[in-house]
């Protein structure tokens, strides 16, 4: 099983979740966003950071990168696709999640770390973790707060306080299929002791199924 | 040909924005203000003198990618 990597001009957080993924046994390899045959991976994960400057509207520019229509095959055939804060705005403005990702309620860059329960483990990102465990895993972004109109997502993680307004308290998104994940903080952050915590990696051992 | 797309947030949505600068206006005693929205205005030169065919592009250049219809609402004006 090889990952992955999606790289765009402004991601950051590539080299944190290669070794993340090889902390929990998942072989991975960056790839850049220009990037038009991903047939060689059985997953595809999208990090943090700020992918094409995050002009307009977060991940809005980062939707049509060329890589992206090998996302959206993936994501068709059933593969696991997550994507971490950036990847998660991104993942929404694609489509492939519903809703979108606006500025925190207080309009503040939140960077510490939260607690959350997951709420459904019926997901690829999810599926190793029990219905109810709390995780502590980093959060670290300016727009984390998650709006859903149609109401119709699926919440499967939730903050236990409420750090940015998100609908829900979703602090991850899947689709139907549970295939398709988006998670606001940064499971890779949170991989062994030494980072004050190793919570994330039950969410990403499960991306080998 | 010149256009300006108004981009603005749907009511429903939240917009921190908006809520910070209200309550930054409440401070200085401006306390007739009930709320402060605040959108964004897109100008574009194209170079194109039919309207009609100008419109039809516009809105296109909308759906694909200059608006995002989960949050947002639009309105196109064409500059004759």
């Amino acid at each position: 099983m090889t990952a992955a990597v999606a790289v765009f001009p402004g991601t950051n957080c590539e080299h944190d979740v290669v070794y993340a993924l090889d902390r929990v046994g998942i072989e991975s390899e960056l790839v850049w966003h220009r990037e038009t045959d991903l047939s060689r991976f059985d997953s595809v994960l999208l990090p943090g950071g700020f992918a094409h400057g995050d002009y307009l509207r977060v991940g809005a520019v980062a939707r049509f990168s060329p890589v992206m229509n090998e996302v959206k095959r993936m994501a068709q055939e059933g593969l696991p696709v997550v994507g971490i804060c950036n990847g998660f705005q991104i993942l929404c403005e694609a489509g492939l999640l519903p809703g979108a990702l606006i500025a925190n309620r207080d309009l503040a860059f939140i960077c510490r770390e939260v607690e959350v329960e997951v709420t459904d483990t019926e997901t690829v990102l999810t599926r190793n973790a029990e219905l109810g465990q709390r995780l502590r895993i980093p959060l670290n972004s300016f727009d984390g707060n998650w709006v859903d109109p149609s109401g119709t997502g699926r919440v499967v993680m939730q903050y236990v306080d409420d750090p940015n307004g998100s609908q829900g308290r979703a602090a991850a998104v899947a689709n139907e299929a549970g295939n398709v994940v988006g998670i606001m903080p940064h499971p890779e952050r949170a991989i062994e002791e030494l980072l004050g915590s190793a919570d994330g990696a039950v969410l990403l051992s499960a991306m080998t199924g | 040909m010149r256009v300006t797309v108004h981009v603005t947030r749907r009511p429903e949505i939240a917009d921190p924005q908006g809520k910070a600068v209200s309550r930054a206006l409440a401070d200085l005693q401006y306390d007739k203000v009930r709320q402060v929205r605040i959108d964004r205005t897109i100008h574009l030169d194209i170079d194109n003198d039919d309207p009609e065919e100008v419109e039809y592009q516009v809105d296109s250049m909308c759906n694909a990618v200059l608006v995002n219809p989960v949050l947002e609402d639009y309105h196109v004006e064409i500059h004759k």
